[in-house]
């Protein structure tokens, strides 16, 4: 009779080298050589006021990646949330037309979020649509109502105390949206990878049948998600049009192309299933880094898009081709 | 070809800035533009370098985001607020949305002009019109006059009867008739919509209403492409001469057929010239009040009215000479 005698191990790699080899640990290198860079490259780079005004690059898109970081995790996406910013702008102009302050206008501008994701959410879970040509779709429905009720026209004059969301400070060069930002991110970590319902997310996203059968109610945790996204589209909008002071219906055209850009940076899979929270907020802020740098520089926009679309390819392409290499040596 | 020469222009900019870190002029001046890959503003560049070479000690930051958007000129305004430039000229994509941004920049010390599309008057210091009513009326009318020496039957041909713009153009021009010009008969005025096919209808109708017709003025870019054209299909190049606000590169050959002696319209490389020059203006101390006058240069000077707006200068002519050169640009 002979003994099985061979250790096996709880996990292959040391949590030490699993986290060294980890996308989180690339991104934290790629962000420190582009900040490094920057501080060569512009003697403009290395000053508070300087990172601090860098932060609005990303913020307002970053805000929304987070929430769309779960989506796509669960195996879903929304291209409709530039539209919901230009929708619940729109919104808050109107009710600041009717007289509301402050606190009346963040509510609608976070309820119009909140509603148009609930109408993604409806369309894809009540209808069983898929969620790339449903919020194809309500991308140009909401748009095309902000371009209905403004036209040519914009919205001006919000209320002073309206400003502080996306103007104000709160301490020395420390912006409200930059701590918002902060908040939020330790939020959805907590929400993704320390409760039930961040499993449940993870579990949709690799295999929604398995999921069904494990007694998980997918079409909620859908609809809760759309829901989510659309809420911080809200946020978004808040923070925009309060760092803009005005309202036109071409507001943060082009948003949604930037914040998926982040999620899939930051190292959440496109087809669903994997992902977290470090690494869209560490792409949110490398993609800060890169278009503020190269600002900096005054590069024109359409090399700055090369610039980003060269680093989302390398970024992903880097690992993949690690893995080869890995494989070819063990063969 | 923009793509590739951008890409080595973008490049060789970078291999500059490292290449001499400090600043090599005196003066930083930024013009923004609304997007890059515009030939308009591309020639306001060409303009603005030239302003710079004849102050010295100038140098222009020529950006503008890819697509044209507030949100892309807000990020480039906060690129040159922490490069500390001296002052930023802008043709804002929009009024109200670059105010915060503009006004933070003030408040950092940062000289604010705009330019072609301006900005909500707290938003910057002055502005800049490529030009006003009373110069555009004057300059339709002098157009046809210029080669009118014994005077003679003119017809004008807008855009439609409610054009906010070509009728205060108009209003200006009956205005400047009797005293600078008196031999020039206004025998009507006709609306084509700005719609090629009635505009060419409304052409038609007053060569056949008025035999002495001598000239057609069109102060709009639809009314006098279709007008140019009518003259030609009709064999009546050299008895009638169309003449008013039109692109060069639009009307190119009706200067060159002869159906056209000459066209005006803003000159892009003055504007930026200008733009460099107020600029450097307030940069150098002088005051933006209403009332107050300031150099532009060559171009000459300008006064400031109550919103501290200001007129550059009346539309520019095209004609055989440089109808060439400017249809490249715009």
């Amino acid at each position: 009779m002979t003994t099985i005698d061979r250790h096996i191990p709880d996990r292959l790699d040391s949590p030490l080298r699993s986290a060294l080899f980890s996308w989180e640990a690339l991104l934290v290198l790629v962000a420190v050589a582009i900040f490094i860079v920057n501080s060569l490259a512009s003697p403009y780079f290395l000053n508070a006021w300087s990172i601090s005004d860098l932060t609005f690059n990303f913020v307002e898109k970053g805000l929304i990646a987070l929430a769309m970081a779960l989506l796509i995790i669960a195996g879903e996406i929304d291209l409709s949330v530039a539209a919901i910013i230009a929708l619940a702008s729109t919104a808050m102009g109107m009710a600041m037309q009717a007289g509301l302050d402050t606190p009346g206008l963040v509510i609608v501008g976070l309820a119009v979020g909140l509603a148009c994701g609930a109408f993604n959410g409806l369309l894809v879970t009540r209808l069983g649509l898929p969620s790339i040509v449903v919020t194809i779709g309500t991308m140009s429905l909401f748009r095309g109502i902000a371009f209905i009720v403004l036209g040519d026209e914009a919205y001006r004059g919000y209320p002073q105390s309206f400003a502080y969301f996306g103007q104000g400070y709160v301490w020395w060069v420390v912006s409200f949206e930059i701590v918002l930002f902060a908040v939020m991110a330790v939020v959805f970590w907590f929400l993704l990878h320390r409760t039930v319902f961040g499993r449940t997310v993870f579990t949709i996203g690799n295999n929604p049948v398995a999921a069904a059968f494990s007694g998980i109610r997918v079409e909620r945790v859908k609809f809760i998600l759309f829901c989510l996204t659309g809420l911080m589209a809200g946020v978004a909008s808040v923070l925009l049009t309060s760092r803009l002071g005005s309202t036109r219906p071409s507001i943060a055209q082009g948003y949604e192309l930037e914040v998926i850009t982040m999620v899939v940076l930051g190292g959440v899979s496109i087809l669903g299933g994997s992902g977290s929270i470090v690494g869209v907020v560490l792409a949110a802020v490398i993609m800060g880094l890169v278009t503020f740098g190269l600002g900096l520089l005054n590069v024109p926009g359409i090399v700055m898009s090369i610039a980003i679309g060269m680093l989302l390819i390398t970024v992903i392409a880097l690992p993949i081709l690690w893995q080869r290499l890995k494989k070819a040596r063990t063969v | 070809m923009s793509l590739m020469k951008k890409l080595f222009a973008a490049a060789a900019m970078t291999a500059a800035v490292f290449a001499m870190p400090a600043s090599a002029a005196d003066m930083k001046i930024a013009l923004v533009v609304k997007s890059l890959g515009n030939g308009f503003f591309d020639a306001a560049h060409k303009g603005a370098l030239e302003a710079a070479e004849e102050i010295g000690g100038v140098e222009v930051i020529y950006t503008g985001p890819t697509s044209a958007t507030a949100e892309g000129q807000i990020e480039i305004v906060n690129s040159l607020i922490a490069q500390q430039v001296d002052a930023i000229a802008i043709s804002a994509n929009d009024p109200d949305a670059l105010v915060p941004a503009l006004k933070k920049a003030m408040s950092r010390g940062i000289k604010v002009v705009s330019w072609d599309s301006g900005v909500a008057p707290e938003g910057r210091q002055v502005h800049l019109n490529p030009s006003d009513t009373d110069l555009i009326g004057e300059t339709i009318i002098k157009l046809a006059a210029d080669y009118l020496p014994e005077g003679g039957d003119v017809a004008i041909l807008s855009a439609s009867s409610t054009a906010t713009n070509q009728n205060a153009w108009i209003e200006a021009a009956k205005k400047v008739l009797p005293e600078k010009f008196p031999d020039i008969n206004l025998v009507a005025t006709v609306y084509g919509d700005d719609d090629a096919v009635k505009s060419t209808n409304e052409a038609k109708g007053l060569i056949a209403s008025y035999p002495d017709l001598k000239a057609i003025i069109a102060p709009t870019t639809v009314g006098v492409v279709a007008a140019a054209q009518v003259v030609t299909d009709e064999d009546l190049i050299g008895k009638i001469n169309v003449t008013g606000l039109a692109l060069p590169s639009e009307f190119k050959q009706f200067i060159d057929n002869g159906a056209s002696q000459a066209v005006a319209l803003w000159n892009p490389i003055d504007l930026g010239y200008s733009a460099v020059y107020l600029a450097h203006d307030l940069a150098t101390g002088a005051t933006a009040e209403p009332g107050a006058t300031l150099s532009i240069g060559r171009v000459g000077e300008v006064t400031l009215d109550d919103t501290n707006a200001a007129a550059m200068a009346p539309p520019f002519q095209f004609d055989k000479s440089n109808i060439e050169e400017f249809s490249k640009i715009y």
